[in-house]
C-alpha cells in the first residue's frame, strides 16, 4: 500500500466536498478514479500532493498516508512530498520557457546546476516519454511551439525529471484528440512499471482500458473501490452499475 | 437622427484630437529642424551650448538627461519590481485592493510637488551627508525614480497577474517554493510586460521637466560624480524658451524634436514588446 486514506473528509468552507473516504492504492498499478463532474475526484487527487493548500478555506480531517507517512503531520516536508508525488494537469501546462528549461526546471529547483548532469536528465526524461528522437534538435525552442500532445508528454517528462514515485494525473487526455489520447495511454502503461499512477478521468472507457483498480465516486463519497474488471463487469453497488451503464453522469 | 449627429460630433472631436497632435508634431519639427541643417549635425551634437555666441551643442544636456534617467531606473526598477511582485504574488486581496490604487495615485501628484519635496528634504540631506551642492544627479535620480514607480509597478503587476495559474500550479507541483516560482517562472513569463513597463517609465523620466529643474541644479557641464549638478534637455527648454529668440529659439525646438523622437521610439518599442506577447 503506497497510498492510504482513513476517514478522509475535506471541506471548502462549509461545503463538504469529500466524505469519509477510505482507500488503499497499491504500488506499480494504475488506479483510476471515475465519477460524474463535481463528485470530488479531482479534489481527492489534489489531496495527495497537498495542492489544496493553495486554496483558501480548505479544511481536511482524517489521515492520508503516503509510504506510511502522514502527509498532514507537521514534520512532513511539503516540498519533498511534492517531489515524490508528481502531478500532470488537465491542460498541458508547459511553461513559456525552452523545451530544455522546462525539463530542467525541477532538477534546477532541487539544486542541480551542472550542465552535463542537467543534459543527461533532460535526455533521459524526454526519452522516457518518447519525445527525445523528435525533439533532440530543437531543445532550445519554446515549449509553447509544440502540439497539445507533445506538450502533455513534455509535462510528464518534466515530472519524471525530479524522480517521483507516484504520478497523479488529472484528466490528462481531456484536451487531446483520440489518437493522442491513445498514445498517452500507451505511455502510461509503460510508466506503470516504474511508477504508481493515479488517474482521474471522466472517460470510463479510458479507465477500463488502462486501470488495474478503479474507484467510483459520487457526491464526495467513494461508492466502490475494486479491481477494474469487477467494477466494469459486476459492480456491487447499484449506483456504480447505473453510472457505468450510462443511466446518469 | 440624433444618433447620427452624435456620431458625427464624436468623430469630429476624435479627429481634432489627433489633428492637434499632428499639428504640434509638425510645428516642433518645422521650427527646429532647419537650425540643425544650418549649423550641421556635428555642431548640434557638440559640447558647446552658448546661445549668445551662436553655439548650440546639446551633448552635455543629452548626457545630463541620460544620467538622471539611468539613475531613475536604478532607483525605480528594484523598488518597482519588488513592489509589483509583492502585490501580485505575496499579498492578500485586501492589501492589493488598498495598495494598488495608492501607488497609482502617485502618478497623479503634480511634479512640482515632487520637486518641492526634493528641495525641502532631499537636497539638504544630500548636501549635509554626502557633500556637494545637494542639487545633483543623485537627488534627481531618487525623485525621478519615485515618480516612475507607478508606471513600473502597475504594468509589471498587470503582467504578473496575467500569467495563467496553471503555470504556478505546475511549478508548485514540482516542489518549487513560492519564491523559486516567482524568480524562475513568473518573471520570465511576464518578462515582456515588465520590460514594457520599464521602457515607459524611462520615457517618463526623460520627459520629466519641473521636478528636475527644481533639484538638478541645472549647471551646464558634464557632471563628474553623482553629487554634481546637471542640466537636462527638458530643463533647458523650460528655462530658456521664455527669453530665447531667433536661432536660440529654433535650437530649443530642435531639442524638443530630439526628445520627441526618443520618447516616440521608446513608446513604439514598449508597444511592440507587449503586442508580441498577446
Amino acid at each position: 500500500m503506497i497510498v492510504k486514506t482513513a476517514h478522509l473528509n475535506l471541506y471548502y468552507g462549509s461545503f463538504h466536498a469529500l466524505k469519509d473516504i477510505d482507500l488503499s492504492i497499491k504500488e506499480n498499478l494504475i488506479t483510476g478514479i471515475i465519477g460524474p463532474s463535481g463528485c470530488g475526484k479531482s479534489t481527492l487527487l489534489r489531496v495527495f500532493n497537498r495542492m489544496n493548500d493553495l486554496i483558501q478555506g480548505v479544511r481536511i480531517t482524517g489521515a492520508v498516508l503516503i509510504d506510511r507517512e502522514d502527509i498532514h503531520s507537521p514534520i512532513c516536508d511539503l516540498i519533498l512530498l511534492r517531489k515524490k508525488v508528481g502531478m500532470v494537469f488537465q491542460r498541458p501546462n508547459a511553461f513559456p520557457l525552452s523545451i530544455f528549461d522546462n525539463i530542467a526546471y525541477g532538477p534546477r529547483i532541487w539544486g542541480i546546476t551542472d550542465k552535463k548532469t542537467l543534459r543527461g536528465i533532460v535526455e533521459r526524461s524526454l526519452a522516457a516519454v518518447d519525445l527525445f528522437s523528435v525533439l533532440k534538435d530543437r531543445l532550445k525552442k519554446s515549449a509553447l511551439s509544440l502540439s497539445a500532445e507533445e506538450r502533455q508528454r513534455l509535462c510528464i517528462a518534466r515530472l519524471l525529471a525530479v524522480e517521483p514515485e507516484i504520478l497523479l494525473m488529472d484528466e490528462p487526455c481531456s484536451a487531446l484528440d483520440p489518437i493522442a489520447t491513445g498514445k498517452i495511454e500507451e505511455l502510461m502503461l509503460v510508466l506503470k512499471q516504474k511508477y504508481t499512477i493515479i488517474i482521474v478521468t471522466h472517460n470510463m472507457q479510458q479507465a477500463a482500458r488502462i486501470a488495474d483498480e478503479v474507484g467510483f465516486m459520487l457526491l464526495g463519497e467513494l461508492i466502490e473501490f475494486d479491481s477494474a474488471k469487477k467494477i466494469f463487469t459486476n459492480p456491487s453497488d447499484k449506483r456504480t452499475f447505473d453510472y457505468i451503464s450510462g443511466r446518469f453522469g | 437622427m440624433k444618433d447620427k449627429i452624435a456620431e458625427k460630433l464624436l468623430l469630429f472631436i476624435a479627429f481634432s484630437a489627433i489633428g492637434s497632435l499632428l499639428l504640434i508634431t509638425f510645428f516642433i519639427f518645422q521650427q527646429g529642424i532647419p537650425l540643425i541643417f544650418k549649423i550641421g549635425l556635428g555642431n548640434f551634437f557638440s559640447m558647446h551650448w552658448s546661445p549668445t555666441r551662436g553655439q548650440f551643442g546639446i551633448l552635455s544636456m543629452i548626457i545630463g538627461s541620460l544620467m538622471v534617467t539611468v539613475g531613475a531606473l536604478i532607483v525605480g526598477i528594484p523598488f518597482g519590481l519588488a513592489c509589483a511582485i509583492y502585490l501580485a504574488e505575496f499579498s492578500s486581496k485586501m492589501v492589493q485592493k488598498t495598495l494598488k490604487p495608492i501607488i497609482e495615485l502617485l502618478a497623479g501628484i503634480p511634479s512640482v510637488v515632487y520637486g518641492f519635496i526634493g528641495i525641502v528634504i532631499l537636497v539638504p540631506f544630500i548636501r549635509t551627508h554626502f557633500g556637494g551642492p545637494g542639487f545633483s544627479v543623485l537627488a534627481s535620480s531618487i525623485i525621478l525614480g519615485i515618480m516612475i514607480l507607478p508606471t513600473i509597478v502597475s504594468i509589471s503587476y498587470d503582467s504578473l497577474i496575467a500569467v495563467p495559474n496553471t503555470y504556478r500550479e505546475g511549478s508548485y507541483a514540482l516542489g518549487a517554493t513560492k519564491w523559486q516560482t516567482v524568480v524562475k517562472l513568473l518573471i520570465p513569463a511576464a518578462r515582456s510586460g515588465i520590460v514594457a513597463g520599464i521602457i515607459l517609465g524611462m520615457g517618463r523620466a526623460i520627459g520629466e521637466t519641473m521636478a528636475v529643474i527644481m533639484i538638478a541644479g541645472n549647471a551646464l557641464k558634464i557632471p563628474h560624480s553623482i553629487l554634481d549638478s546637471v542640466r537636462t534637455l527638458t530643463s533647458t527648454i523650460a528655462l530658456e524658451l521664455g527669453y530665447a529668440t531667433g536661432d536660440h529659439r529654433a535650437a530649443l525646438f530642435a531639442c524638443g524634436a530630439f526628445l520627441f523622437i526618443i520618447i516616440i521610439t521608446l513608446n513604439i518599442i514598449a508597444i511592440r514588446i507587449t503586442g508580441r506577447r498577446e
